[in-house]
């Protein structure tokens, strides 16, 4: 048998393959069987942080809101999150980022609760964005611990907020300008934003109440803050 | 093992399929290489071409590693495959035009992903006709499966051709088959399987974290069972030739095939060490990574214990210098494997550049330098001439073993850096600013193994512009071309 044809093919080719696929991938999908997979629209549904995010976007930039998404609905906010996962994985941050926080390694402390399987039970998690590589920090605790207009500012150009960031420039996502988010820019913020809103400790650093809050001042001041006042703002929000 | 005469083997073997191959693998190795180094720049504040949608870094690292994977190796592969199978069986392949196909098949496949990859995004953002299309043209979210979904068919298709056509001189060849056979055959059915497990199950069935754990499965296996399988298959054949004797223990052969062939496919797990995958499963994995770096090294004991007593040829034969030096490298790897795989090493390096020195160490400094020493012994035999600068062929090999055992070295210590400068809580900043100084050893690193990549193309123009010159003369079949004059 060892060294025979039908050995080799039918033993060691796909008997062990199989003996594996069972044993490691079958029993996992076995046990998770009851988890029902959540479809985004139902992710959207119970989820009124993320709603949230997506409004408070809406008061942001109204005008490229309006161009691109028109209301903020559940239906566009699920829209948008399927978009902007789709630019997560397209524009490979999955390589740079990682969505699990471990139990070891003071990751509690530093990000939030520990990773769990519910909250991977559903479609934008298929494929799952684990990651396997942090040159940046995990991004399932982000959603809610930075404003949406810092988002825009990063992920225009990172080390306008970020000094000495080697994230790359994203300028493909805005229409010529950090206060101009185009479609892909909107997406890409409100996924970035969803990331850990299904938490209860939503978000895990600041003590807000969301949704409750009504947008004090003109969106338009927000919007045209100069990167120079964000980056004087980020040591300040490090600090709490 | 012996090997036909050449006589008969001339006609078995389709030589300027080999050589396209490889041409083609060379190709792929630049590109890969100049899209790492975009990366490398990019981490060290130095990439110059920044805020470029088509150069996006992101996009242009996974092309690096698929241009590695699916064009270098792949390629280099095949090209070896069709070298040693028909040698080994002495039949051909199935069919010679079906050989021509799959490799302008496997182009498109390989070209087709890093357009995907580059441009899909792009194309798909400015054209509201691809806007609607049901599915992303650009990389799937599976690490060393972002081969757009639209591709995945293609390229399995592919596989399955590849599969066909070389399995058909194996079938017919009667009796207990050489080890290298058993690795082959066992690799076709292996690629395949797990081709289709990785690219579609985590796309269209499974979510979560089950699908993790076949992501797992998948990067594991593509290393373990198709590229590792492949490598050993042909080191079991060239190293026997070129130092003219056989495997020291046919014995261990045995346990190496059996044991890799039971344990590796067992790992896959381990890349999700500390993940919401149950528990028990990911100690299965972690015990059986061990069980295989157990195997391996009966694979390395078997292979050194055929080179004693002609340790000679290490200096001498440059193509028996790659091969060892990768099973020097090789021994590292699974060493670290061993270490790292423990739930205690993860919790520092995972997610850290230990992992991506280890990956390097792996793809190139083992099956890369293989194939390059295979390449090494092939150009000159089969352009029926020898090495334009045997001086070049040794910048070659110590521009590439040197720069990747830097930059093995460098990635494998600013792993453990970054592994505590996470863990002291620092701001993530400090992490980063601290790696940047390892991080610019990597670039020149880099740019060695590349400066290597350079010799080697101008050594092989020129020594084709030889052999066309010699062509005329009809010189007889140099041996080893590559041997050095004196000393042996
Ligand atoms: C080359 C690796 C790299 C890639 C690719 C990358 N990032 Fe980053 N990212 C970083 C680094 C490093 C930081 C930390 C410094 C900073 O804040 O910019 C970071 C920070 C971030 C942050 C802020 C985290 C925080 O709370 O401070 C977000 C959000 C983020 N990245 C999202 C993304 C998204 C979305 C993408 C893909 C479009 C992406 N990143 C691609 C490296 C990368």
């Amino acid at each position: 048998m060892f060294e025979s044809k039908s050995g080799v093919l039918l033993v060691g080719g796909l008997g062990f393959f199989l003996f594996a696929f069972l044993s490691n991938a079958v029993v996992p999908a076995l046990l998770y069987r009851d988890l029902p997979e959540a479809t985004t629209t139902e992710l959207v549904a119970k989820n009124a942080q993320v709603m949230y995010q997506f409004e408070e976007l809406s008061n942001c930039y109204p005008e490229q809101f309006k161009k691109y998404f028109g209301e903020p609905t559940q239906e566009n906010c699920a829209k948008a999150l399927e978009l902007g996962r789709q630019i997560y994985v397209n524009e490979g941050c999955w390589h740079c980022h990682s969505q699990f926080v471990r139990p070891v390694s003071r990751e509690v402390d530093r990000w939030g609760p520990v990773a769990r399987t519910e909250e991977y039970q559903n479609v934008l998690q298929r494929p799952v964005m684990f990651g396997t590589r942090r040159v940046g920090p995990d991004l399932s605790r982000e959603g809610g611990r930075h404003a949406s207009d810092w988002h825009a500012v990063h992920f225009y150009q990172p080390k306008l907020v970020s000094h000495g960031s080697t994230m790359p420039d994203y300028p493909w996502l805005f229409d010529g300008a950090p206060d101009r988010p185009n479609q892909r820019g909107l997406a890409i913020i409100t996924y970035v934003q969803w990331l850990g809103s299904w938490l209860e400790s939503y978000p895990y650093y600041e003590d807000y109440q969301p949704l409750e809050i009504e947008r004090p001042e003109a969106p338009a001041e927000e919007s045209a803050a100069t990167p120079a006042e964000d980056s004087a703002a980020t040591p300040a929000e490090e600090a709490t | 093992m012996t090997e036909a005469k050449p006589a008969t083997t001339e006609r078995l073997v389709d030589e300027r399929l080999v050589l396209t191959y490889f041409i083609a693998a060379l190709a792929y190795m630049t590109i890969s290489m100049l899209a790492g180094m975009l990366m490398a720049l990019q981490l060290v504040h130095w990439n110059p071409l920044r805020g470029l949608e088509l150069l996006s870094p992101g996009r242009w690292r996974m092309v690096h590693t698929n241009a590695i994977a699916y064009g270098f190796l792949a390629n280099a592969f095949l090209g070896a495959l069709h070298w040693a199978i028909p040698r080994l069986t002495l039949r051909p392949v199935l069919d010679r035009r079906l050989s021509w196909f799959i490799f302008v098949a496997w182009q498109v496949v390989v070209l087709s992903t890093a357009a995907g990859i580059v441009l899909g995004p792009t194309l798909q953002a400015n054209s509201p006709g691809l806007a609607a299309l049901p599915f992303s043209l650009g990389a799937q979210g599976v690490e060393w499966g972002e081969t757009p979904t639209w591709i995945d068919p293609l390229a399995l298709a592919g596989l399955l051709l590849v599969a066909v056509n070389f399995m058909a001189p194996i079938i017919k060849t009667p009796g207990p088959l050489y080890v290298t056979l058993w690795y082959f055959m066992a690799a076709f059915v292996w690629t395949f399987l797990t081709y289709a497990m990785g690219n579609f199950l985590p796309q269209y069935s499974l979510a979560g974290t089950s699908a993790g754990a076949v992501s797992g499965l998948f990067i594991h296996d593509l290393v373990g069972l198709f590229v590792t399988p492949l490598g050993w298959g042909l080191m079991y054949y060239f190293v026997p030739i070129l130092l003219k004797k056989p495997m020291w223990s046919h014995g261990l052969s045995l346990v190496g095939f059996w044991g890799l062939a039971f344990f590796y496919p067992l790992n896959g797990i381990h890349h999700f060490l500390y993940t919401p995958i149950p528990m028990f499963l990911q100690h299965g994995a972690i015990i059986s990574t061990i069980a295989v770096e157990m195997v391996v090294t009966t694979v390395i004991i078997n292979f050194f214990g055929t080179i004693w007593g002609s340790g000679r040829a290490i200096v001498t034969n440059l193509p028996i210098r790659w091969f060892y030096t990768g099973m020097i490298f090789y021994a590292i790897t699974c060493a670290q494997c061993a270490l790292q795989t423990t739930l205690t090493f993860q919790a520092l390096i995972h997610f850290s550049d230990w992992v991506v020195g280890h990956a390097h160490l792996v793809m190139f400094g083992v099956f890369s330098m293989w194939l390059l020493g295979i390449m090494t012994y092939l150009f000159p035999r089969i352009w029926r001439t020898s090495w334009y600068s045997q001086n070049l062929c040794e910048w070659h090999y110590w521009l590439s073993a040197v720069g990747l055992a830097v930059m093995a070295l460098d990635l494998t210590l600013v792993g453990v850096f970054q592994g505590y400068y996470w863990a002291s809580l620092q701001p993530w900043e400090v992490s980063v600013d601290g790696s940047v100084p390892f991080w610019m050893v990597r670039v020149f690193a880099g740019l060695a193994m590349f400066a290597g990549q350079l010799c080697f193309f101008y050594n092989l123009w020129a020594t084709w512009r030889l052999s066309r010159g010699v062509a005329a003369t009809s010189s007889p079949r140099p041996s080893v071309a590559t041997r050095a004059p004196a000393g042996t």
